[in-house]
């Protein structure tokens, strides 16, 4: 498998004094799933913010198929082909679910009423209530709203901020269940997760992360089989 | 009474208009802007030199379409004005907004430099064309229609409300179907999820100034049509527009519309019982009383 | 004749510049040390001016009682005008803050702006209160019968520099001493977290009332120095506008800043004047025009270029802060 998306010793912060990433490295093959775990302030969401250019890298370096990205705007990497579901604030509230959907095309040039088709059988309950505002969604559906729009761009890799967060257990199985056929269709996907064990479960390699710094990595059957992460990260 | 309600829709047909634009850019771009009343004293005057530089010198004849108070002149006129004062807010925006936004200036900043601004284009104004007050149309009897319920309303007031609500209906048609109008609606909704969506926020910008300096400019024109022109038109209309804005929540059209509405009826009715000078206080004190009551306006949240 | 009528057009100039760098160490506490956006000191200039000369003025008697109309005429001496314009328009200050000190900060803006218009209108429309438009007029000058009419200019010149050189030495003590820091700390937002919001409400209104209380001697200043007031000095521009020019020229945050401030800002607009007295006789009706654009758009270029001014912020006060 190639790799698609390549992170080297990257530092990062919100502030010019200090950072939350200190030489994180990461890297993404083609058609994969890569869970990023770790404690709260570890730095997961920092680091899918810095990928995505709305943090600039200190240090280090960002390359998407060999063509460096770090220190680029938002919609110039969004152009490349990375969508991000930010994890909170991740809809349009006051515009309807089919309007959001558009917005995630907006950069495309070219037609996008198949792809919204395809987002549509992916998550049926949206298509129901295509006009219905995007703000009078439940928690779970407005995630797949943000998912569907993410995926309207017909990106190569999709990052996933906390995609199960706030969700009831019912819909936490079924968003996952979502992803891995998102990924079928080829899409490489970085997710990071508090629920680290269902995370580790549906992809196939895991990063740990602690205080920004990497810490562990591994194919993810091997960190959920790795005792003292287990303890320390999945909840014993 | 009732005639002062009706004044005060016609009045506040116009303090939408300004609102509208002032709302939109709140929201979007982030700050108060100032200068948003000399938008509209902008669009007056640069349809008043259309109308009597411009066109008299192209040869373009004189019309009336009666009972109104203008005619072909006015309705070339008007969008060519619009669109000037459109460009004139991009303008500003890229000499002088822009630059600060790159520099991480505060809201606090941009509003203070768009009081500069605001003196800036009232002072080339004033330069310009004088500080007397002046009429589209000089020297017109304007007499009244009588109405049913006793109501005496110019020809041109009602045209004055029709134009708005036009207006209104446009942006609505734009912002509900258009590509742009969506994606200004987003940004205006979610500002960071705009940026995360790939959106263009510098394009949005630029429209949000086209769109609000246009509707500004028509509101300016309006004024002028019924009242006259001078320099300090603008200004007046800042503390109701300010006072509609945020009655009808920041960022929310319909609700600067409503507004509008709600400061022009309360303006004329005040009439009668204060001295007319004093309208200005009572915009004020609504806006004053907004803000300690309901400061997120009717239709905020929380 | 000519040295001595230079000298006294330089003197009248360093009057109107001292009494406009008083205006501006009153906004500086207001927004350099606090970071409060007002943009009605119009409304105060307005007030200060007004009470001092109605303290100071008799009441209008006789023939004179049916041309003239004010609020009321104590013929107090001038230092009661001075006090009494501060402790009045600190008082407004107190009220105005009420209900504007808990909005935010372009809210401000726009409820000081309004009440400064709606003060200007009071003013002009209520023939009782102080004479509507035609105002008041003949204010006293203190220690007039001292020197000849053509010397006065220089006592008052002092006087204007008395009254700015005591301000200053006040407000510099004030904000040294642990006041200062909280004030300055409100304006960081770093207080915020470990104060209650009725904290900060108290030391935002106490810095309103004493920037305001220096406004307003300022705008004493003004009334007995031109000796005729009426409201249509009062406007956002002569009255609100150029003091903020004033202010961000010499460096908020700095109390020499200001008093610097105001004299180059006043010291272009005089100088202004002599580039429009070469225009052709047609344009001179536009001349204020002209100079006020030029200052508008001197502001446009300071706020972009240069914020901080040309002092920038006092340092040693910073470093008090960490």
């Amino acid at each position: 498998m190639n790799t698609i998306l390549k992170v080297e010793n990257v530092s990062a912060g919100y502030v010019p004094e200090s950072n939350i990433l200190h030489q994180l490295s990461l890297e993404l093959r083609e058609g994969e799933i890569v869970s990023v775990i770790g404690p709260n302030g570890a730095g997961k969401s920092t680091l899918l913010k810095t990928i995505f250019g709305l943090l600039k890298p200190k240090e280090g370096k960002i390359t998407l198929k060999g063509e460096e990205i770090g220190g680029l705007k938002p919609f110039k990497i969004a152009q490349k082909g990375v969508s991000y579901v930010p994890q909170v604030n991740n809809v349009f509230p006051s515009l309807t679910i089919q309007e959001n959907l558009e917005m995630g095309a907006f950069i495309r040039q070219d037609e996008y009423t198949d792809t919204m088709e395809e987002v549509f059988e992916l998550f049926p309950v949206l298509k129901e209530r295509r006009h219905q505002k995007a703000g009078q969604l439940s928690g779970g559906q407005r995630q797949m709203v943000a998912m569907g729009r993410a995926m309207m761009l017909k990106p190569q890799i999709l990052l996933l901020d906390e995609p199960s967060a706030g969700l009831a257990p019912i819909f936490v199985s079924s968003i996952f269940e979502k992803i891995k056929e998102i990924n079928a269709t080829g899409m490489s996907i970085i997710i990071v997760e508090q629920n680290a064990k269902e995370a580790l479960k549906m992809s196939h390699r895991g990063y740990v992360l602690a205080m920004g710094k990497n810490v562990l990595d591994d194919e993810s059957s091997a960190l959920l089989a790795n005792e003292e992460v287990g303890r320390l990260y999945l909840g014993g | 009474m009732f005639e002062l309600v009706v004044y005060g829709i016609v009045l506040g047909s116009i303090i939408a208009l300004g609102a509208i634009g002032l709302t939109m850019v709140y929201r979007i771009i982030g700050f108060a802007n100032f200068a948003h009343g000399e938008f509209m004293t902008a669009g007056a005057y640069i349809a008043l030199f259309i109308i009597s530089i411009v066109l008299p010198w192209l040869g373009f004849p004189d019309s009336r379409f009666v009972p109104l108070s203008f005619g072909w002149k006015m309705v070339i006129a008007f969008p060519i004005a619009m669109a000037g004062v459109a460009i004139l807010a991009i303008l500003a925006d890229k000499i002088l907004y822009k630059k600060l936004r790159a520099k991480k200036s505060g809201p606090v900043i941009l509003a203070m430099a768009s009081l500069g601004a605001s003196f800036i284009i009232r002072m080339t104004i004033l330069i310009i064309w004088g500080s007397d007050y002046i009429f589209y149309r000089p020297g017109l009897m304007r007499p009244a229609l009588d109405l049913p319920m006793g109501i005496k309303v110019r020809p041109d007031q009602i045209f004055i409300f029709c134009a708005a609500i036009f207006l209104v209906i446009l942006l609505h048609l734009f912002l509900k179907r258009t590509k742009m109008g969506k994606a200004m609606r987003a940004t205006a909704d979610n500002p960071d999820l705009a940026l995360v969506t790939g959106i263009d926020t510098e394009r949005i910008i630029s429209w949000t100034w086209a769109i609000g300096g246009g509707l500004a400019a028509a509101g300016g024109i309006l004024y002028g049509i019924d009242v006259q022109l001078h320099p300090g038109m603008g200004w007046n209309f800042l503390i109701p527009i300010f006072a509609a804005t945020i009655l009808g929540s920041i960022g929310n059209i319909y609700g600067a519309l409503i507004g509008g509405f709600v400061i022009g009826i309360a303006q004329q009715v005040s009439t009668a019982f204060l001295a007319p000078t004093y309208k200005l206080a009572v915009a004020f004190i609504i806006m004053i009383i907004i803000l300690l009551v309901r400061p997120q306006g009717i239709f905020g949240k929380e | 004749m000519e040295l001595s009528g230079i000298l006294s057009y330089v003197v009248s100039l360093a009057i109107m510049a001292g009494i406009y760098a008083i205006f501006s160490l009153g906004l500086n506490i207001q927004w350099g040390y606090t970071g409060l956006f007002n943009i009605g000191i119009a409304g105060f200039f307005c007030i200060g001016a007004y009470t001092s000369a109605m303290i100071t003025t008799p009441m209008p008697s006789g023939i004179y009682a049916q041309y003239v109309h004010q609020l009321f005429g104590l013929n107090l001496p001038f230092i009661f005008g001075l006090l009494g314009a501060a402790i009045v328009c600190g008082i407004v200050a107190f009220l105005i803050g009420i209900p504007t000190l808990r909005l935010g900060e372009d809210y401000l803006a726009i409820a000081t702006l309004g009440i400064a218009e709606t003060i200007r209108l009071i003013f002009n429309n209520e023939q009782w209160l102080a004479n509507g438009p035609r105002g008041l007029m003949d204010m006293p000058q203190p220690f007039h019968d001292l020197v000849s009419p053509q010397n006065y200019n220089y006592i008052y010149l002092i006087i204007t520099i008395i009254a700015m050189a005591i301000i200053y030495v006040a407000i510099e003590k004030a904000i040294r001493s642990p006041w200062g820091r909280v004030l300055r700390a409100i304006r960081e937002d770093e207080g915020s977290a470990s104060m209650s919001g009725k904290d900060i409400f108290n030391f935002k209104m106490q810095s309103l009332i004493f920037g305001s209380m220096v406004m307003g001697i300022a705008g004493a200043l003004y009334a007995h120095y031109t000796k005729a007031i009426s409201p249509s000095v009062f406007t956002p521009l002569y009255g609100t506008f150029i003091i903020w020019v004033m202010l961000m020229a010499g460096g908020s945050g700095n109390n020499k800043g200001a008093i610097l401030g105001a004299y180059v800002i006043w010291g272009i607009w005089v100088g202004t004047k002599f580039v429009t007295d070469f225009l052709p006789y047609t344009l001179q009706s536009r001349a204020p025009y002209i100079r006020f654009l030029i200052i508008g758009i001197l502001l446009e270029i300071i706020l972009i270029y240069r914020p901080q001014g040309l002092l920038g912020e006092e340092k040693k006060i910073s470093k008090l802060i960490d």
